[in-house]
């Protein structure tokens, strides 16, 4: 079998496959450090956006992180059992970070729910914008994570493509850092 | 730097192994900890201590994860290069836009509709003496009369 190019080339001394990631949270960075610089920018010229922000659950918040910092972990852990050659721990260990994705996914549902029925829609002001497109921008790449972890967590149990676990894990500790940064800028700073 | 793994398997001719005699429970334990020092801080009501605990905590946080969790500490150098140049680029966006969007007006310039939007108090005051205490150029005579006119545009969609 030919096996993708990804998996068996190096040329610069880091595999392609993790390489390009590299590159894809370079592009990321930009993406979101735009978007946080903005909301930055209109925060400080804002100071009415403080009394906006005290209605954002600083505890469903704070939970999330628990849910996500943890997610991290048994995403490194899956890493550290492929490096193993156990790709069937790899895989538990991929669908326990999954696990985390979806808690972290349904809290925020009951979040927004709660705050769309007191009319804090994504109209409301530019702060509830900026919490809407923040918070639902980083909402998609956590489902995105999570469905290609699905994939990797399914090819891992048979053994298969393990290099595709560490892969996956960058990915997601770079959505659990977006989520470092966003909790104190939407939910403590008040 | 990499360093190759004496567990790599084949298809991983730069593993990162080397980096699993960390103790990531630790490292996780750890955050966590900073994630209540983070909930604690703005309790006091102190503002240093609220962006030192929420920011700076933060910034750890960050730190750590991308260290321990991410093995920024044994990755080849250009890629943590590649990282730094794009949070360079964040930060030449905000130094670059923020005399326009955080000001409302400067020597040559001024910025009114910012200014009429959705404006405290506070700020009005603030502001209005901003104002007072800058070397102000002829065109900024007017600027008092338009705080005047702002309350108009509070509650306007920002």
């Amino acid at each position: 079998m030919v096996r993708p190019i990804a998996t068996t080339r190096s040329a610069s001394g880091v595999p392609t496959g993790r390489l390009a990631v590299w590159w894809l949270i370079a592009s990321e960075i930009v993406i979101f450090g735009g978007l946080l610089v903005c909301y930055l920018l209109h925060r400080l010229g804002h100071p009415e956006w403080a009394t906006y922000a005290s209605h954002t659950n600083t505890w469903a918040g704070a939970f999330n992180t628990f849910v996500l910092l943890t997610s991290s972990l048994s995403a490194v852990l899956a890493h550290k059992a492929a490096e193993e050659g156990n790709g069937a721990k790899a895989a538990n260990l991929l669908l326990v970070t999954c696990g985390g994705a979806l808690t972290f996914l349904v809290v925020k549902a009951f979040e927004w729910t709660y705050e769309i029925q007191h009319g804090f829609t994504i109209t409301a002001n530019g702060f509830w914008a900026f919490y809407y497109t923040a918070a639902g921008l980083h909402g998609l790449h956590v489902i995105a994570g999570a469905i290609i972890m699905l994939i990797v967590a399914a090819d891992a149990r048979k053994g298969k493509e393990l290099q595709r676990v560490e892969l996956i894990g960058i990915y997601w500790h770079f959505v659990d850092l977006v989520w470092i940064f966003l909790f104190p800028l939407l939910y403590i700073a008040k | 730097m990499s360093a190759p793994s004496p567990h790599s398997h084949e298809h991983h001719p730069d593993a990162h192994g080397g980096a699993h005699a960390t103790n990531y429970v630790k490292i996780w334990a750890i955050l966590l900890v900073l994630l209540a020092v983070s909930l604690i801080g703005p309790e006091l009501g102190i503002r240093t201590v609220t962006l030192l605990t929420a920011f700076g905590i933060a910034v750890v946080k960050a730190y750590m994860v991308a260290k321990y969790f991410m093995h920024l500490n044994i990755e080849r150098r250009f890629v943590v290069q590649l990282l730094v140049v794009c949070l360079g680029l964040m930060t030449l966006f905000f130094l670059a836009t923020a005399p326009d969007v955080m000001k409302h007006w400067g020597m040559n310039w001024r910025n009114e509709s910012a200014k009429n939007a959705n404006i405290p108090e506070a700020v009005h005051h603030e502001a209005g003496a901003e104002a007072g205490h800058e070397a102000a150029p002829a065109g900024h005579e007017a600027a008092p009369a338009a705080h005047e006119a702002a309350p108009a545009a509070h509650g306007a969609g920002e």
